[in-house]
């Protein structure tokens, strides 16, 4: 199995100049939002939105103005009646459709200049990254996930993939600063944290179980990271309305480019619930190899712990939003909670703990 | 859905009262704040059983379970390594036997996670089952009747017919058996109400096979935890390190050490035989990639299988992530090494040992440690501790160390001892530790003499004061085994399988009602036309719902283009005044 040690380097700095544009697009994207933290203090300003949304209807009777962007912001009518959100009555959220975004997450034809430049310097950082990580399978000869670097920046690769072919429907542009900043996270902890030379697979590695089973729990990590930075926007933007509801000048105003916490509840609730069953399937097929390599399915490895812990946490999260009480800012915290045990599994239990599953590389 | 008295934990019936607490957010309102009545024993374990199947105490065990998990990643846990576990007691005198009476070494034999999963489980089935009872009973029973007012659904539209090139307006109930027959054919089951009056309708719903689904892989998770349960009480497992040209024979002294389920009779064990022809290993050579130098590519043993003693041979090929598999039983490779043939002349110049001994590697390079213990030696018994090193070169600092995992240049280097062995007390003794304390060293690195080092070239060495001689004739390879057999294994996998086809059913199909109303009414002109209403309800998550709204208009308005269609857009939002729409929604589900 040979090794291409030039190719690597290459690898190596195509990653680096994926991780520089990266940043760049995460300067633009906070640049996008940052003018919106000003301009929409004054009360009683009618926002674009409202405009966008009448557009969005197609009616455009006077008139009825004031019910019908209703209609279009509210979540239930887009999401369907079965939704178990919480949500306001509809006086409450007639006060906030002013001041936050369009909950079916349209493109409204707005001018955002920076927010254009962010995704497309995020398109080229994610062109140089595809570059960085297939360089790196082809200098390896095998799949790039094979050790936590790998894992790193082949989840971040996912992640940022993930994020541009749903732009692709959705006007998602408000999570960019989450996704872009958290993609540099792992491309920086990648290089600094986990640097591993391209190199290759040891036996107990060598099985189709690990294309299957670790590129599946890339993926839902991937989706994770992603409902992860809509839970965090869920609950400032829940906090936002609760101060605008009680009458009081909202701060954080970014946040008007965000939509109401109902709609990314319900939008990170049917992630969350493709999410679970990759990692459903990534512990099933864990299990499978397991089985295989080791002679058990299920050992209580620690790495296993951590992946039951996790399959488990979001099990309550999709319960959650059946159960009353806790849907709302309740089931946001647990999202939250899966994705820290997700990053927790990754981070500490690869390093820290001693298990059958050390293939670190480190 | 037709509510009754023990919906308390449908979800359905959980959505409405959520609804309408909404502007509170719902808070205050965990499992705390139900009253306890004041009854008897039975009513008190009614009272029980309803709040353990309540969604809240699913939702409570489930967050339980994932914290009781932790502990088992923090401590050491017998299952996988008791030797960490008695260091650790050792080490912490004081907390270790505490942690230990409270089972925190073996979390997940415990009895309070035991009692956790027991208990959720418990719940599942007290939830479930009635749930499936109730889903049958829908699936017999007609879909629901058609609520008063469709402008309440969350999705409502409204078509009038009739009109084009002054085509009469179709009787109603041709309407309505006509949209039946559409929604049939788009995989609703529909049934038609109210024929013969000014307002007939037709029902329609699909995605029955949502709930069925979602109870599936709820049982199928008792599936796998009583698969589970059935391998730990009818499988075994067990381990055997096996030298180049040795067999293993299946029984229970075959075995290095053997751990049965509760219920395993080792009488059951299955009598066949495994003889290792061949081990070879690969490693990684690239000299200008210092850090991956030597990590090992491939593992293989040839292995020689009798299925039972006289059965015709066969070959088989082992390696690390494909076990051979006899009758169930399956042998993985787990470890292997370097054991290398020592013969050992006594003082008495008897040949008191003869044949590999296994060593132990110690790193990416096998650097392994020996022991060896000859207890026949006369008139002392002998032991030997030290080092194998397969590829010996000498370091920058004028040491030996080893420099390839691969059989270069085997060196053995040794210390020497000879007294009372402590064999004899029958107390059991590790075979990998030799305890030096009772014993008169010979050679060691730090004796005047030196250690003993055997090679190629010098192969032989006398031991001081005539206590004899040890020999280095040959290096084998060795394989570690795990033997293992599992008879919850299928079942736990048919139940995944089962499960996970249950939850994307569950997930991924949409459970939608509709209902079709057709009445007369005049048009703008005032000629005669046909009203057609209809109204879309979703169960549980449904982001397509808007999307089946329009998708139904267009088939109604493609079927009825001839007469024509006109579509009456607007009346949707103007006649639902928004704070109705919650009871709306709970009406036809709770009638
Ligand atoms: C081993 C423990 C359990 C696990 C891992 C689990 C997991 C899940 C998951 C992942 C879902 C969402 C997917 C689906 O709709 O099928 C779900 C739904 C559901 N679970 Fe469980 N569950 C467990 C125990 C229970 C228990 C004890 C109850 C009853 C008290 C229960 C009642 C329900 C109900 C009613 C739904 C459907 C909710 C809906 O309609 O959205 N589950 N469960």
């Amino acid at each position: 199995m040979p090794v291409n040690e030039t190719l690597g380097t290459w690898s190596e700095l195509f990653m680096l100049l994926a991780a520089m544009t990266y940043l760049v697009s995460f300067i633009a994207f906070a640049w996008d939002m940052a003018p919106h933290a000003k301009t929409l203090h004054a009360p009683g300003q009618t926002g674009r939105h409202t405009e966008a949304d009448r557009a969005l209807i197609g009616a455009a009777s006077a008139g009825a103005g004031n019910a019908r962007p209703l209609e279009a912001t509210d979540p239930r009518a887009g999401l369907g009646a079965g939704d178990r959100g919480r949500g306001y009555r509809a006086a409450a959220r007639s006060v906030l459709a002013e001041h936050v975004a369009d909950a079916q997450m349209r493109y409204t034809g707005e001018r955002r200049p920076a927010a254009r430049v962010a995704v497309t310097v995020m398109v080229l950082g994610f062109a140089l990254h595809t570059a960085a990580v297939v360089t790196r399978a082809i200098a390896a000869a095998r799949v790039p996930w094979g050790n936590m670097y790998e894992f790193s920046t082949t989840g971040a690769l996912v992640v940022a993939g993930v994020y541009l072919v749903s732009l692709w429907r959705r006007d998602l542009r408000f999570v960019g600063v989450l996704v872009s900043g958290l993609v540099v996270i792992m491309l920086t902890a990648a290089t600094i944290g986990f640097p591993t030379p391209v190199g290759p697979l040891v036996p107990a590695l060598q099985s189709w179980w690990l294309v299957i089973h670790v590129s599946i729990a890339v993926a839902a990590s991937g989706i994770f990271t992603i409902t992860f930075a809509m839970a965090v926007l869920q609950l400032l933007q829940a906090r936002r309305e609760r101060t605008i509801l009680a009458g009081e000048a909202p701060g954080m105003g970014f946040l008007a480019m965000v939509p109401s916490s109902q709609a990314l509840e319900n939008l990170s609730f049917r992630l969350n619930a493709v999410g679970f069953a990759f990692w459903t399937f990534t512990l099933a097929a864990g299990a499978i190899w397991a089985e295989q390599a080791w002679g058990r399915y299920w050992g209580w490895d620690v790495k296993e712990v951590w992946t039951f812990v996790i399959w488990v946490v979001y099990a309550a999260y999709m319960h959650a939003r059946a159960t009353r009480g806790w849907t709302g800012t309740r089931s946001a915290w647990l999202s939250i909670a899966g994705y820290l045990c997700v990053i927790f599994n990754f981070v500490v239990v690869n390093t820290v703990f001693t298990g059958l599953h050390s293939y670190s590389g480190l | 859905m037709s509510a009754t008295g023990d919906a308390e934990n449908t979800p359905e019936d959980t959505t409405s009262r959520n609804a309408r607490s909404a502007p509170s957010g719902g808070s205050g309102q965990g499992p705390g704040d139900v009253e306890v009545p004041v009854l008897g024993p039975v009513g008190m374990a009614r009272w029980a059983w309803t709040q353990l199947t309540k969604m809240n105490t699913a939702l409570f065990l489930l967050l339980l379970l994932a914290v009781a998990a932790v502990p088992g990643s923090i401590f050491p846990q017998r299952i996988q390594d008791p030797a960490r576990v008695s260091d650790y007691i050792d080490n912490n005198p004081t907390l270790g036997p505490w942690l230990d009476r409270l089972q925190l070494f073996d979390v997940f034999s415990s009895a309070w996670f035991s009692a956790i999963y027991i208990l959720l489980f418990v719940s599942l089935v007290g939830c479930v089952l009635p749930r499936a009872g109730k889903h049958w009973r829908a699936w017999r029973a007609e879909p629901p009747r058609t609520p008063r007012r469709l402008e309440r659904l969350p999705e409502h539209r409204s078509l009038t017919l009739g009109g084009c090139d002054s085509a009469a307006a179709p009787a109603p109930d041709e309407v309505v058996a006509e949209a039946a027959r559409l929604l049939k054919r788009r995989g609703y089951r529909v049934a038609v109400r109210e024929t013969g009056t000014a307002a007939p309708s037709v029902a329609a719903e699909r995605g029955m096979w949502k709930e069925v689904g979602n109870v599936v892989f709820h049982l199928a998770l008792l599936g796998v935890l009583i698969s589970v349960a059935v391998g730990s009480l009818f499988g075994y497992k067990g381990q055997k390190i096996l030298v180049e040209d040795e067999s293993f024979v299946n029984t229970l002294i075959g075995y290095d050490s053997f751990t049965p389920g509760t219920n395993y009779n080792p009488d059951w064990l299955p009598p066949f035989s495994l003889r290792l022809d061949d081990f070879s290993s690969e490693f990684y050579r690239d000299t200008t990639n210092p850090r991956n130098y030597g990590a090992p590519i491939d593992f293989t043993a040839e292995v020689t299988i009798e299925d039972a003693p006289g059965a015709a041979p066969r070959q088989e090929t082992l390696k690390v992530n494909a076990p051979v598999n006899v009758d169930g039983v399956k042998s993985y490779l787990v470890g292997n090494g370097y054991a290398p043939v020592i013969r050992v002349t006594d003082g008495n110049g008897e040949v008191a040992f003869e044949g590999p001994v296994v060593t132990i590697p110690v790193d990416g390079v096998y650097t392994s440690n020996l022991t060896l213990k000859v207890p026949d030696a006369r008139p002392d018994q002998l032991g030997f501790t030290g080092l194998l090193l397969p590829t010996a070169v000498t370091g920058p600092d004028g040491m030996p160390r080893s420099g390839d995992p691969g059989l270069a240049n085997p060196r053995l280097i040794l210390s020497s001892y000879y007294g009372d062995l402590g064999l004899d007390t029958g107390k059991p003794q590790n075979v990998y530790v030799l305890d030096v304390a009772p014993l008169t060293e010979l050679n060691s690195m730090m004796s005047d003499n030196g250690a003993i080092t055997l090679d190629a070239a010098n192969p032989v060495h006398e031991l001081p004061e005539g206590k004899g001689t040890i020999e280095f004739l040959d290096v084998k390879r060795y394989v570690g085994l795990d033997i293992v057999y599992d008879p919850g294994r299928t079942g736990a996998f048919i139940s995944f399988v089962a499960a996970f086809a249950g939850l994307l059913m569950s997930m991924f199909i949409s459970r939608r009602r509709v209902w079709v109303r057709a009445t007369t009414d005049l048009d703008d002109q005032g000629r005669p036309a046909t009203v057609v209403e209809y109204g879309l309800l979703a169960r549980g998550e449904d982001p397509r719902l808007r999307t089946e709204a329009e998708s139904l208009g267009e088939l109604f308005t493609t079927h009825w283009k001839a007469i024509g269609v006109r579509d009456d857009a607007g009346d949707r939002t103007e006649s639902a005044p928004e704070k109705t729409t919650d009871r709306a929604r709970r009406g036809p589900t709770t009638n």
